[in-house]
């Protein structure tokens, strides 16, 4: 029994060894934050699991409706596709020149990334009104059903993003590029490359192969 | 709650392991760029006849993508955070990899191995 004790201890030490080793750059790093966002990250990753599943499964019950073939704009796609891919550099150059501390570099290569982001939602939004007006509703067929969940969850996604983008905008308005706002900035760096990510999930598997049917 | 409204330029200094360099986003953002460009060719100018070598080149260049914004973009590496944050990308994409795969499979065999009057017909026959 007197022997568990000083296993214990030895285990908590060794865990906090290892969280210490992975804190050594940077104070904005020193914040569990990080790692519960990637955590958050991760499950949200797998709510689009489902949803890629789902599709996978329904991606070929027409229900006599419309296909991918007769839907898809793949130009439309390849646009947005752009898009969000320059936002993510965008927004890279905005966490570089943070880390450099130029506040108004940051704001403009936010500005810059908010602007992509609408411009994204903005061509998505009008490509579902395209598709409802031609009569392919969610409604329709289990395809696009599966279709506007998927696609629609991302584009929700992405408007939050450009909501918290505003928010930072503010902040490192009011209060400059403080510890705090560095640690909201880099978690809202990982949300926005992890949307680019989703978004090559959505624009392979469901665009790309959906026309190849 | 002072040091968290100070403002120290210095608290970025030598960040390069966590948020990157120019570099990675700039070769991050070519490689992308290329891997983005290829599928779209491959599907609108369809050079490749075969739709099934097709679908299998869209699949291998969307996980290649997928990995250069990790390593690019997400800037995860082995010593992130101790290796959590690797482990929990390892272990999520097992989970994802599971569901997907796991569900096309199954509905696949459940589709096919249906007896044909339960069908409504539109399932099985894809076009």
């Amino acid at each position: 029994m007197a022997t568990i004790a000083p296993d214990a201890s030895f285990d908590r030490d060794t865990f906090h060894l290892i969280e210490k080793e992975g804190h050594d750059h940077g104070s904005a790093h020193a914040s569990p934050v990080l790692l519960g966002f990637w955590i958050y990250l991760m499950s949200d990753a797998l709510i689009f699991a489902s949803l890629f599943a789902t599709y996978g499964v329904l991606s070929t019950s027409f229900a006599g409706g419309p296909g991918p073939r007769d839907l898809f704009d793949l130009e439309l796609v390849a646009v947005n596709t752009a898009i969000l891919l320059v936002s993510s550099i965008t927004y890279g150059f905005g966490m570089l020149a943070m880390d450099k501390g130029g506040v108004r570099a940051v704001q403009g290569w936010l500005a810059l990334t908010a602007l992509l982001g609408m411009s994204f939602v903005a061509i998505e939004l009008f490509e579902f009104g395209t598709l409802i007006a031609e009569g392919a509703t969610p409604q329709r067929s289990g395809f696009l059903s599966a279709f506007f969940t998927l696609v629609a969850t991302h584009g929700l996604h992405v408007t939050v993003g450009i909501i918290w983008i505003g928010i930072m905008l503010v902040q490192v308005g009011k209060h400059g590029l403080n510890v705090v706002n560095r640690r909201r900035l880099t978690c809202l760096s990982m949300f926005w490359h992890f949307l680019d990510v989703v978004w090559i999930g959505v624009f392979s598997f469901v665009y790309l192969l959906g026309m190849l049917r | 709650m002072s040091a968290a409204t100070d403002h120290t330029p210095d608290a970025g200094h030598g960040d390069e392991h966590g948020h990157g360099s120019k570099k990675s986003y700039l070769v991050g953002f070519a490689l992308s760029a290329v891997l983005t460009f290829i599928p779209f060719w491959l599907v609108m100018a369809r050079p490749i006849g075969s739709p099934g070598l097709v679908a299998l080149l869209i699949i291998l260049f969307a996980v290649a993508q997928i990995l250069v914004h990790t390593i690019c973009f997400l800037h995860v590496n082995t010593s992130g955070e101790g290796g959590w944050t690797l482990l929990a990308y390892v272990f999520t994409g097992v989970l994802l990899f599971i569901t997907i795969a796991g569900s096309i499979w199954i509905m696949y065999h459940l589709n096919t191995n249906m007896m044909p009057g339960m069908m409504t017909g539109e399932v099985s026959t894809t076009p």
